[in-house]
């Protein structure tokens, strides 16, 4: 997981690529940024295909409910009384074997995708799981983007002293290798919660990981916003600004804020898609979601654990990770294409 | 140069303490409930509880709190409470294999995305380029335990090609330690891999626009001798910096989930075998240990690199930074 090189400025002043493109194509002479990006987004066939394949994840998993009581008959939480059986291949097998071993998938409404170690259905948790996954990856990228934004536009604009001591601190956690921070938070908070001062969030909390990861990402999206609004308080428009007698706050949202969401949006999705590795990371090694509560990252490490009598236990969740975080990436990257052809951003989870 | 030197050892400093006090904190302070009672592991009982107030200084001030778990880190008067072993000394036992481990997958992921990075470029576009690109995208996206499981169980345990999981020293058998570390080397390396070869590429692309080396074809040197001596020489100048951070955090305890998954028993299974007992002392010195490496190899790549480039000894610049899997 790399963070971005440090060198995401975005020089001034028109693109060769723009001016190369604009000249094929006399029509975009008059387009405004936004609408060449988003012209240039729709084009990108792979990066289309992968964004609506993530919001059709997301929808499958907000509709957990309906796969559980429709279809599956089942919560993610229930187990099955002694000798139950179901149907696959045409003849009854016990959910869970004399042996332990759990059935395998069955790919009919009932236990699609087989049992669990605790003879659950595979299906309805994986879809629990999901929202809790996606749920924790979603927020915490927001929380980092928030984050990173208010570091960012502080420490740029002002300089001096707020600069030296939000640098600092974007150092500091910048010191510590992210699984090993997200660990340490992990694992202090998971037993009895954050102590606010004000509050305590609770220890079984989804709040938890959500901050945790949220904490751990900020310096990676800091230090290039940081960098841009550097760059921008010098630009014509700010200085216009301020002898308007504009205050800081003001020129800072108003001004600055608007050229620095480019950036913001470029991070978004990429982000999202480290959140939810973190997620799956911490949570199998016991420091993010905690149990009896289903994440994809709690399935894994249910999984991996009996991969020699169950493969598919740990092949299924880890399958859906890889499909929902590689969706993120290729749409993230289309973005970045679309928005900013030059500069060379990456977030790497 | 010599002041650059002071100057970047007084900073290192300095982010050492605070990271100490941030550790401090998030182990002592930060969390609700008794931090006695968090120290002791699962199931204490009410004696052992008070000797660990006693031991740590739970019961006095917070400055007192501080120097007692520093003295106690520097120290290697640190336990486990768990397991009764020497938490210091346990970490010392898993280097070696943590080194290793981290030391060989550098080697692979750097050896390939040279390569692919450089055969990306010189191909953009191309069809080849798209696969590689695809397959770059697809080595990000994959968590490192479930590759790693899965190597584990279908080449080790089901075909037997190679080993399944655990350790051989290299001083016990050479050709054994090779055999069982292959498999740990590739889980780890295909996120890096991954990663630096996208970055290579677009590196390489950009280097082969610049004037010297169209003066460099110009004098009428061979192609391979143009990217190899001109164009790659300098595209690998912000890969050397990631390179030294990266193998920091690899160090670092950042390989924590390939030693687990592939049983190596190194620093990084050492703390997620303490998460597991919510074992804290071991968690409180891995992470100091990992902060600390990152923070030395950062230190040693900025002089390095200062040393290489006369400009950045006047901005004080530091380097981006990866963590690890």
């Amino acid at each position: 997981m790399s963070g971005g090189a440090g060198d995401g400025t975005i020089t001034a002043g028109v693109a060769p690529e723009l001016i190369a493109e604009s000249q094929r194509e006399p029509g975009l002479a008059g387009l405004s940024p936004g609408r060449l990006a988003m012209r240039r987004l729709r084009r990108n066939r792979g990066a289309l295909f992968a964004g609506a394949l993530f919001l059709l994840l997301v929808a499958a998993c907000v509709a957990a409910p309906v796969w559980a009581n429709h279809v599956a008959n089942r919560g993610p939480n229930e187990e099955p009384t002694g000798t139950e059986t179901v149907e696959k291949g045409g003849e009854d097998v016990l959910i869970l074997g004399l042996d332990g071993v759990p059935v395998g998938p069955t790919l009919r409404s009932e236990y699609f995708l087989g049992a669990d170690s605790s003879g659950r259905d595979v299906m309805v948790r994986l879809l629990y799981g999901g929202r809790n996954s996606l749920m924790i990856g979603i927020s915490a990228a927001l929380v980092t983007t928030l984050l990173a934004m208010v570091v960012g536009l502080l420490s740029g604009y002002f300089r001096g002293f707020t600069d030296l001591a939000l640098t600092n601190a974007m150092d500091v956690i910048w010191a510590f290798p992210v699984i090993l921070l997200g660990i340490a938070l992990g694992v202090a908070f998971a037993q009895d919660g954050i102590n606010l001062g004000f509050t305590t969030i609770p220890g079984g909390s989804l709040l938890i990981p959500i901050l945790v990861i949220a904490v751990v990402y900020v310096p990676y999206m800091a230090r290039p916003i940081r960098g841009e609004v550097l760059a921008l308080r010098e630009k014509e428009f700010v200085e216009a600004a301020r002898a308007q007698g504009m205050g800081s706050l003001r020129i800072m949202f108003r001004e600055i804020l608007p050229n620095v969401v480019t950036l913001m949006l470029v991070f978004f999705p990429l982000m999202v898609a480290n959140a939810i590795l973190l997620e799956s990371a911490l949570s199998f090694l016991g420091a993010g979601v905690q149990l009896p509560t289903s994440s994809w990252g709690t399935m894994l490490d249910d999984g991996v654990s009996r991969i020699i009598t169950a493969p598919f236990l740990a092949i299924i969740p880890g399958a859906m990770v890889v499909i929902t975080v590689l969706t993120l990436n290729v749409f993230g990257d289309g973005v970045r294409a679309a928005l900013d052809p030059r500069a060379k951003l990456t977030v790497e989870g | 140069m010599g002041r650059f030197v002071v100057r970047r050892l007084i900073s290192m400093v300095f982010v050492l303490f605070i990271v100490s006090l941030l550790v401090f904190l998030i182990f002592n302070k930060l969390p609700g409930g008794d931090p006695a009672v968090r120290m002791a592991g699962r199931q204490p009982t009410e004696t052992q509880i008070e000797a660990i107030r006693k031991e740590w200084g739970f019961d006095k001030g917070i400055v007192t709190q501080y120097t007692t778990t520093m003295n106690k880190v520097f120290t290697g008067d640190l336990k486990s409470y768990f397991t009764q072993l020497d938490v210091i000394n346990e970490i010392w036992k898993g280097l070696p294999r943590t080194l290793w481990l981290a030391f060989g997958a550098m080697v692979m992921w750097m050896l390939f995305s040279v390569a692919l990075g450089l055969y990306s470029a010189v191909r953009a576009g191309r069809a080849s380029d798209r696969f590689l690109t695809v397959l770059a995208l697809i080595g990000i996206s994959m968590p490192v335990f479930w590759v790693g499981a899965l190597m584990n169980h279908y080449l080790g345990f089901k075909l037997g090609i190679f080993p399944n999981g655990g350790y051989v020293p290299l001083t016990e058998n050479p050709g054994d330690w090779l055999y069982h570390m292959i498999l740990p080397w590739t889980a780890l390396s295909i996120l890096f891999i991954g990663v630096y070869s996208r970055i290579l590429r677009s590196n390489v692309i950009e280097t082969m626009n610049e004037d010297y080396v169209r003066t460099a074809r110009a004098k009428g040197l061979s192609e391979r001798r143009v990217m190899l001596r001109h164009v790659l020489r300098n595209s690998m100048i912000p890969i050397v910096t990631l390179w030294g951070l990266d193998f920091g955090a690899v160090v670092g305890g950042g390989a924590i989930l390939t030693e687990s998954v592939f049983d190596l028993q190194g620093v990084g299974q050492y703390a997620a075998d303490a998460i597991g007992q919510l074992d804290v002392p071991p968690l409180i010195a891995v992470t100091m240990f990992g902060a600390f490496m990152i923070v030395v190899f950062n230190a040693i790549v900025d002089v390095l690199y200062a040393r290489l480039d006369p400009r950045i000894r006047l901005s004080g610049g530091g380097a981006g930074r990866g963590g690890g899997g």
